[in-house]
């Protein structure tokens, strides 16, 4: 399968403002499920208007946050796919920097050191483009993901030992948790990186946190250790927006690789409940969009 | 738990009557700021025509459309989607906000810190909670930008509104010391150990 590179640009573009204007449906089950379970009036009335929020954006036609985030651009390359590599990123980054002029987006994206904005959410090295493969045949997937900058603050790394075992990955998550409090804009998916290097880890953790709500680490024991976390996190009552409640987060996601002997990494990722994610998939029958 | 409907701007009086869990709605006139206006402002001396006196101010970086100057948009630009970012990052502007801006009231998501609140019962000033991340509602209750300044760092410029029913907000940090996130952060704290506990682990 050939990929129209044009096509592409067109769905970078549509991608970012779709993402910015519709909540997955994972994401609103997922109020729906916190509302039910909700025991303190603030935190009802808070969870009640996000989800009037979500209603709102979808009756103007506007955007859920006004943060346009940083964009994430994931590519997942299926089997029998013929694509210019290096012409797809900047597709990619062609339909990004449209999405922001001709909408227009609030261009987020500045040099870290000169603060200065080009107006075009591009910057050095952003939009963030992470390339993978897998055995689909026929299929290019790209999914969009602006990560929000409050959440996105609520990062953490921690480099433990392996004589720290499992509880010290068990205390930085619920230290992360309560350390974050109502910054992140509760209720949150906790991701949460485990193994790797340095680097590697919160990548996983990244993922952990923009993974669909409902879906389950691949890993066994990642599966059971984020079954544990997603219950024990709202036990703490941070709540929404940190005034207090029982809906502290969604779910603590867990995504873990390997790591060395010597090592025992452990990174969070925070996502908030404007948890934004839009998707395209380019097959011989065209373009989808969907989540 | 009282609702007060403020028109814009207030006395210290009117703040000063705000108790934590009291509800606000603003009407009138809402100042939009955000980390490099006041970086700007307080640590490079910049100064802004706009008179903040008695005023709110909301922690924004907007979505706008650039449109030619009319009546219906005399500062040139439409709003598409206004919102409000973390406030803690800005915390050590909230005292000369007050003192050099005369501000009385902040609105945010995720609180202030001590230091606000200290700045809040010795100038007469309180913490308006929005809830984060619902933009789109926050945007319907914004009828027009009718002036910006510093528009050199747009979108963090310095930005004037005109509100109507903009609320209801929370009185989360009152001019008597209260701070619902101090509570908060306190109850939570003593939760950890027990929590730490559910996951098997001695605190």
């Amino acid at each position: 399968m050939d990929i129209d590179l044009q096509a592409v640009e067109a769905a970078a573009k549509e991608l970012y403002i779709r993402a910015l204007k519709v909540l997955p449906p994972d994401i609103k089950d997922g109020f729906a499920r916190l509302q039910q379970h909700e025991t303190g009036a603030t935190a009802q009335s808070v969870l009640g208007t996000m989800v009037r929020n979500i209603a709102v954006a979808e009756q103007t036609d506007n955007l859920l946050c006004q943060d346009t985030g940083i964009p994430i651009y994931n590519v997942t390359i299926g089997r029998g796919v013929a694509v210019d590599g290096h012409a797809l990123k900047q597709a990619l980054r062609r339909g990004c920097e449209r999405a922001t002029r001709e909408y227009p987006l609030r261009s987020s994206v500045v040099h870290p050191l000169t603060r200065r904005n080009e107006h075009t959410s591009c910057g050095i090295e952003v939009p963030v483009i992470h390339v993978d493969f897998d055995d689909t045949p026929d299929t290019l997937s790209i999914e969009m993901v602006p990560k929000g900058s409050g959440s996105e603050n609520g990062s953490f790394l921690r480099m433990a030992i392996p004589a720290e075992g499992v509880a010290a990955i068990k205390t930085f998550v619920i230290d992360c948790v309560l350390a974050a409090g109502g910054k992140t804009c509760p209720p949150t998916i906790v991701g949460v990186g485990l193994g790797g290097t340095s680097d590697l880890v919160v990548a996983l953790a990244k993922r952990a946190a923009t993974r669909p709500l409902g879906s389950v680490c691949d890993d066994p024991e990642g599966a059971a250790l984020e079954r544990q976390l997603s219950e024990a996190v709202n036990l703490l009552g941070v709540g929404p927006q940190g005034l207090g409640g029982d809906s502290t987060a969604f779910a603590v996601h867990v995504e873990l690789a390997a790591t060395h002997i010597t090592m025992n990494p452990i990174a969070v990722n925070m996502q908030c409940h404007s948890a934004r994610r839009a998707r395209a998939t380019f097959t011989p029958a065209g373009v989808a969009y969907g989540f | 738990m009282t609702h007060h409907v403020l028109e814009m701007p207030v006395s210290e009086a009117q703040v000063r009557a705000l108790r934590i869990d009291d509800t606000v709605t603003l009407q009138r006139t809402l100042y939009g700021i955000r980390d490099a206006t006041q970086i700007h402002m307080f640590d490079r001396g910049r100064r802004t025509r706009l008179d903040l006196r008695g005023h709110a101010v909301i922690h924004t970086a907007p979505n706008v459309r650039k449109v030619p100057v009319s009546a219906e948009h005399p500062a040139g630009y439409a709003p598409v989607c206004i919102g409000t970012t973390t406030s803690d990052r800005m915390e050590r502007f909230t005292r000369v906000l007050m003192e050099r801006e005369g501000v009385r009231l902040i609105i945010g998501k995720g609180g202030l810190r001590e230091g606000s609140s200290q700045a809040f019962a010795d100038l007469g000033g309180a913490y308006l909670a929005i809830v984060g991340g619902t933009a789109a509602l926050e945007t319907t209750w914004i009828e027009q930008i009718e002036d910006v300044d510093l528009d050199d760092l747009n979108p963090e410029s310095l930005w004037r509104f005109r509100i109507r029913d903009f609320g209801p907000l929370l009185v989360a940090m009152d001019s008597h010391g209260g701070s619902l996130y101090r509570s908060v952060q306190a109850e939570t704290a003593a939760r950890r150990a027990q929590v730490l506990a559910s996951l098997g682990v001695q605190a």
